[in-house]
């Protein structure tokens, strides 16, 4: 396998990073080097085994449907960089 | 006092030998003449105010052993009201609006924050060379590498500017670099200490721990920091011991593992030699060695630059310029404001794991990538729990290599390969441990431990017991 300018551009895209020509080059090389690393995986047989996604195998724990929080949402948007009116501001979407 | 270890200096402050405020203040003074670029942010001013704390609740006889240890917090852990960075100019303006449930855990114990440590960015890294506030260099010898991802905490406890310091361990982070600048590095079990409020990388593999000068201090640290969280969903509801309780036991009849694969092809002459000396140690002190095999830990770093790529590119999706970090000025639009503030904000290793991740995980790929590696990760663990039947702790190099040259390394895939030791304790979610086990060209080099679930009593023990027998923990660089 190997990536094409083309398809890292998209990856990028995905990610909603943007590279300019120099890191596209170097970015489409890297990923290259790193996924034919990774392709090793190919050479593994896993056929029946089940894929962990805990490495505890631990399930994911249920609470009861409480409020345990109070409102913060004061505190937590001074750190943002545009609010009004407990709103996060960003360019207009929708004129 | 920068020498002494937490044990030494709760008894130092216990008999007056001097206050908590001139510890503290003594720590500050070497950090600021310090040339490591071990902290991103000093705090000075809190760290005395908790110093004055610490003096009176000691003069109160209300005070534990760590009551006023000054320390060194590593800059992915959230505190209240202080920068938090990840080590990325994406969080350079970001204070936290809360603390870590480990922050919280280290401030109630009564201890003394002297600041917060540099890392590589968001832990992304094995040299400490992706932080956006620069490289930290090694206390040994200032032209290598301290390791990384937790560079300045391991600099700070060798170079004598903390008493201790937290550290995370996602492929390596906290055993790497521990290794690299001759300290103490525990990576407990999964889920032993609260992800809450340490910034995500990848979930399923993240772990705090202490980083320290010895084991025993380790454990009195580790006392602090365990422990069930119900604001972490993945942390474990197990009972945590006292951790100081198992140190003095002996360690006759103790087996051994040493695994095939982690003396292969890579591994350094002299790295080797050492580690086998360490060893012979163990067996002089009662331990019964055996070799056993991790046939599929070769496999551990392509399934680890899956696994870790993919969640980090789904956590830090969060990162968008709108809520809270970096926001890109003047910009077009929405989709320019996303676009061009990830892009200013993020650094190179961390833009390459997100793509990674994102190819991995997007359609038609899932299978042969995330799901296959899932898939080898239970392998791995299997290899682990076969070994675990036949002996106690495995043990082994924690890096191929001593430290290496800062700059040295410039491709990622070599970069990669610094954790083929540490990476599969983390995707089976073992603990595992790094100890101080001798030099080659002055340089430190660190054994690795790794146990089986939950034994994190047990790995002290053994390391204690090590320490006891040796005296390479008391090493110190020479500028110390």
């Amino acid at each position: 396998m190997s990536l094409s300018e083309n398809q890292v551009s998209q990856i990028a895209y995905l990610a909603r990073l943007s590279l300019n020509e120099a890191q596209l080059k170097d970015t489409t090389q890297d990923l290259n080097a790193i996924f034919s690393l990774v392709e090793q995986l190919a050479n593994i047989e896993t056929d029946g085994i089940e894929p962990i996604s805990h490495p505890l195998h631990m399930s994911q724990r249920l609470r009861e449907d409480i409020v345990a929080e109070q409102d913060q949402s004061a505190l937590f948007q001074s750190v943002a960089p545009k609010t009004s009116n407990g709103y996060y501001l960003v360019p207009t979407v929708i004129e | 006092m920068h020498t002494k270890t937490i044990v030494e200096l709760a008894q130092g402050l216990k008999d007056k030998d001097f206050s908590c405020v001139e510890l503290t203040q003594h720590y500050l003074n070497r950090i600021n003449q310090s040339n490591l670029n071990a902290f991103i942010t000093v705090t000075d001013e809190l760290a005395l105010v908790q110093a004055k704390a610490a003096d009176n609740k000691i003069a109160s006889g209300n005070a534990n052993i760590l009551t006023g240890m000054p320390y060194a917090h590593k800059d992915i852990f959230c505190t209240k009201g202080v920068k938090t960075s990840a080590g990325s100019k994406m969080l350079d303006t970001f204070v936290s609006p809360y603390d870590a449930t480990v922050s919280q855990k280290l401030n109630q114990a009564g201890l003394v924050m002297l600041g917060k440590t540099n890392m590589d960015e968001f832990a992304m890294g094995s040299s400490n060379e992706n932080s956006f506030y620069g490289a930290v260099k090694n206390p040994w010898n200032r032209l290598k590498i301290p390791g990384g991802s937790s560079g300045g905490s391991a600099a700070s406890v060798a170079g004598g500017l903390s008493c201790f310091s937290t550290g995370t361990d996602t492929g390596g982070s906290i055993r790497q670099p521990a290794s690299l600048c001759g300290i103490t590095g525990l990576k407990p079990t999964y889920g032993r200490i609260s992800r809450y409020g340490m910034i995500a990388y990848a979930s399923s593999l993240d772990q705090a721990g202490p980083m320290t000068k010895t084991a025993q201090d380790a454990a009195i640290v580790l006392n602090v920091m365990a422990g069930f969280d119900e604001k972490d969903s993945t942390s474990a509801e197990q009972k945590v011991p006292d951790y100081t309780t198992h140190l003095n036991d002996s360690i006759k009849g103790l087996t051994i593992g040493l695994p095939k694969e982690f003396f292969s092809y890579g591994l350094d002459n002299e790295v080797a030699s050492n580690i086998m000396t360490a060893v012979k140690e163990f067996e002089a002190m009662g331990a019964i060695v055996k070799e056993v095999s991790l046939p599929n830990s070769a496999y551990a770093i392509p399934a680890y630059y899956i696994v870790a790529p993919c969640e980090c590119s789904s956590n830090l999706s969060r990162l968008d310029g709108v809520r809270y970090g970096y926001r890109a000025k003047d910009v077009k639009n929405l989709e320019d404001l996303y676009l061009r503030s990830r892009s200013e904000g993020f650094g190179e290793e961390v833009k390459r794991r997100i793509m990674i991740g994102a190819y991995a995980l997007s359609a038609g790929y899932y299978d042969a990538y995330y799901l296959k590696a899932q898939q080898v990760r239970h392998l791995i663990s299997d290899d682990f729990k076969k070994v675990f039947e036949r002996v106690d702790v495995i043990m082994g190099p924690v890096s191929p290599t001593t430290a290496f040259d800062l700059g040295s390394v410039k491709d990622p895939v070599s970069m990669y390969l610094a954790d083929i030791y540490t990476l599969s304790a983390n995707l089976a979610g073992l603990p595992g441990m790094s100890i101080q086990a001798g030099f080659a060209q002055k340089l430190p080099i660190g054994l690795q431990l790794i146990g089986n679930y939950w034994s994190e009593s047990k790995l002290l023990n053994i390391a204690h017991q090590f320490q006891l027998q040796t005296d390479w923990h008391l090493k110190t660089p020479q500028e110390c």
